[in-house]
């Protein structure tokens, strides 16, 4: 508590941290939600406003990432009112077919399948992102940047290197380490 | 026959394509002889099969930097 204390003090005095730590990962909520990485990269910048400005209401009760998480949750949901009363939509239409083909059959048709697997992979998916980018923060910063790099962005070798003045064996060896530790991470769990 | 680090190596190059022939000619090799590498090289490709089914996104180094300034325009 007094540790967490101290260290929202930090945080709320160098704003710069919240970006450094929490971007990656609120961001990746976000696009699980909105599907357009221009639109979750706004919504994540909007919720480290908010959360500036809400920063003395923090109690320290939740963790930091948790609070902002809480405050992104809001932005999403503010997000789809917002393109629902664009349109005009914003009052609920109950419509049980949405054309004309469909009118006089059975609702039951129309009810999801319970043995597909698409729903389920999905949330499953996104379970497994979010544990993968919690390992990946675990990591030491350059490990961590490396692996993103080469592995999530798909940069080349030739230009992680001329980017981060290292040597392609030294990058083979941060990327043998952060591997090696991501594989201890996701061990008991995904593998 | 190779040593069980520069196995590892290739092995991590084979996940991002960056393997030659001839080097991956020496890991299954290796992989064949040795009794503690077909394990780790089975768990790294998993690893690349869970990372790419994760679909996870990340933001460029320069979009946090923007992030960054515009967070401090404000807080000023």
């Amino acid at each position: 508590m007094g540790n967490q204390q101290k260290l929202m003090q930090t945080h709320s005095l160098n704003p710069n941290l919240w970006v450094d730590s929490y971007a990656d990962y609120l961001f990746n909520y976000a696009v699980a939600r909105v599907s357009d990485s221009e639109i979750a990269k706004d919504l994540v910048q909007e919720t480290f406003f908010a959360g500036l400005k809400s920063a003395k209401n923090y109690k320290g009760n939740a963790a930091e990432r948790t609070w902002l998480i809480a405050i992104l949750k809001r932005k999403v949901i503010d997000h789809y009112r917002k393109i629902n009363s664009n349109k005009g939509k914003s009052e609920v239409r109950m419509s049980y077919g949405s054309n004309i083909d469909t009118e006089g059959d059975w609702l039951e048709e129309q009810v999801a399948d319970p043995y597909s697997k698409l729903e389920n992979s999905d949330l499953e998916n996104e379970e497994l992102g979010m544990a993968i980018y919690d390992c990946i923060s675990k990591l030491p910063k350059k490990q961590a940047l490396v692996f993103t790099m080469k592995t999530m962005q798909g940069i080349s070798t030739e230009d992680i290197c001329n980017d981060l003045g290292i040597n392609p064996s030294n990058l083979w060896v941060i990327i043998h380490r952060a591997r090696t530790a991501l594989m201890g991470c996701l061990n008991s769990n995904w593998f | 026959m190779i040593s069980c680090e520069k196995a590892a190596k290739i092995c991590h190059k084979k996940q991002y394509k960056e393997a030659s022939f001839l080097e991956k000619i020496e890991l299954q090799f290796h992989l064949l002889l040795c009794k503690a590498c077909p394990s780790f090289s089975k768990k790294n490709g998993k690893l690349t099969a869970l990372c790419k089914k994760a679909h996870l996104n990340f933001l460029t180094e320069k979009e946090k930097i923007e992030m960054k300034q515009k967070l401090q325009e404000v807080s000023k």
